[in-house]
């Protein structure tokens, strides 16, 4: 019996454990399985502490930033400074609280205008561990209604579909992603074509044929094709349009700022949505006094104040 | 034959192998996770950074067993995969990583990677080959295009040997003294 030498040993199991996980990834590949289990863990492991971070650090910045800049406006008496220094630290700590109702005021009359579309208000609480993929973490998940495919907005635009869901957290794929694509069309002159992120800030939209007229700063609005996103919802707007073969390149800069996300709105539903037919259907029923009929009690509005607070 | 192995290992008993305070590595990378995940949110052009693979260097580097090595890689890279959502199969990182955590090894096993433009010189390597690995990962196991190298990845490359000449520092002081 020959023994293996010592020093092989490590090249062997590296051998070995490569092997396993390219086994691991064909097997993933052709049942087309993404491991969920492993995933559920790990996401289960790190969420509480980037829930945390996300409070905790937010306030501290907020709180940090305007503390110290309002101590340099405040040299010149500094018997004064010391007097009011507890005073601005509480006024620091409303204005961060003014700009985050700012916000969530927002989303509520958003939310407020589309009464019959189910919505929840969600927190953003971590981005993806990876420079290649563009997702982030949302502070609901399927114990809050959401399911994978559903359309995730801003008030300024779309942000991405759920792409994976955990009892607290939910995983959303940016419409920035590679991977990512929603279905679109110009504003003015309605010509459909699908949008797709490449990894980059800007948007491309992919199948717009040469003799067709854009114009740079032209809206492109969803087209309510791709069954995840309602109809005339903001994507962006035209930023470079380069000829091509045989589609014209149009780059499209993101109608919502992907890269400043803080809360956003998860529709709630897999079925098609219309915005505007949903705002109108509303505004009857109200005047009547009455609540609109037919909406489920898991439809009623998610978008509540003390939820957006947390 | 006896002799050269001897001499190479007389040479190699020159390089320490150092030791971490219980529970270091595993509070490391749970802050290192917390960051990667937690930091692009508010600082978006850190997205650059792979800091599970500055880790990976480092423990690779400090102490020296390819074993230990490879296998701290293979659990980085895949929890890296498992954060990264569904488009990224397990897997992908993990092999990366693994590899990456055997070479750190083995070459901390042979040089000292104190110094540091040493850390900094191997970074940038291993961050090449970590790139170089994916790329090829995805173009054979995942027959999807990935290009070799832009320069928004040389760029990345000496970012982050940059970062870890820091990093690797601070970690240096979770190091048990000898």
């Amino acid at each position: 019996m020959v023994g293996v030498p010592s020093r092989h040993k490590s090249i062997f199991l590296l051998g070995g454990m490569v092997l396993l996980q390219v086994l691991f990834l064909a097997f993933q590949v052709k049942r087309d399985s993404q491991g969920r289990l492993i995933r559920v863990w790990t996401v289960s492991a790190m969420s509480p502490f980037e829930r945390a971070g996300s409070y905790g650090i937010g306030s501290v910045r907020g709180t940090w930033g305007h503390y110290f800049a309002l101590q340099n406006t405040s040299r010149d008496n500094e018997q004064l400074r010391h007097e009011n220094e507890a005073l601005k630290l509480q006024v620091t700590q409303l204005e961060s609280r003014v700009a985050e109702a700012a916000r969530l005021e927002r989303l509520l009359n958003f939310r407020s205008s589309h009464q019959q579309v189910p919505m929840l208000g969600a927190r953003v609480i971590g981005a993806s561990a990876d420079s290649a993929t563009r997702t982030i973490y949302l502070d609901r998940g399927e114990h809050d209604g959401i399911q994978k495919n559903m359309g995730v907005i801003t008030p300024d635009g779309i942000v991405g579909k759920v792409i994976e869901t955990f009892g607290n957290t939910s995983q959303v794929l940016l419409l920035t992603d590679k991977d990512s694509g929603v279905g679109a069309m110009l504003a003015d002159s309605r010509i459909q074509s699908p949008v797709g992120g490449t990894g980059e800030p800007l948007l491309e939209m992919k199948y717009v044929a040469n003799d067709d007229k854009v114009d740079v700063g032209e809206r492109v609005v969803t087209s309510g094709m791709d069954r995840i996103f309602p109809r005339d919802l903001p994507v962006g707007t035209v930023k470079e349009i380069k000829p091509g073969n045989p589609f014209k390149l149009i780059r499209v800069q993101p109608a919502a700022s992907l890269e400043r996300l803080e809360e956003v709105i998860v529709l709630l539903t897999l079925q098609p949505l219309d915005l505007q037919k949903g705002a109108s259907e509303t505004a009857a029923p109200v005047a009547n006094g009455k609540v609109a009929s037919g909406v489920a009690a898991a439809d009623k509005p998610a978008i509540d104040k003390p939820a957006l607070n947390r | 034959m006896n002799e050269e192995t001897y001499d190479l290992r007389t040479s190699e008993s020159h390089i320490e192998v150092h030791k971490f305070y219980p529970g270091a590595i595993i509070v490391t990378l749970v802050v290192v996770f917390f960051l990667q995940a937690f930091l692009p949110q508010y600082f978006h052009k850190l997205a650059i950074l792979d800091l599970p693979l500055l880790v990976t260097i480092y423990f690779g580097l400090s102490r020296r067993n390819p074993s230990t090595g490879l296998l701290l890689g293979m659990a980085i890279g895949l929890v890296q995969d498992s954060l990264s959502g569904p488009t990224v199969p397990l897997g992908l990182y993990g092999i990366a990583k693994t590899i990456i955590g055997y070479l750190a090894s083995s070459i901390g096993a042979r040089l000292d990677t104190e110094h540091p433009a040493a850390r900094f010189a191997l970074t940038i390597l291993f961050f090449g080959v970590h790139q170089g690995i994916l790329a090829l990962e995805r173009r054979i196991l995942l027959a999807q295009p990935e290009v070799w190298f832009t320069l928004q990845l040389g760029i990345a490359a000496l970012i982050n040997a940059a970062v870890g000449m820091f990093l690797f520092a601070l970690l240096d002081r979770l190091r048990k003294p000898s």
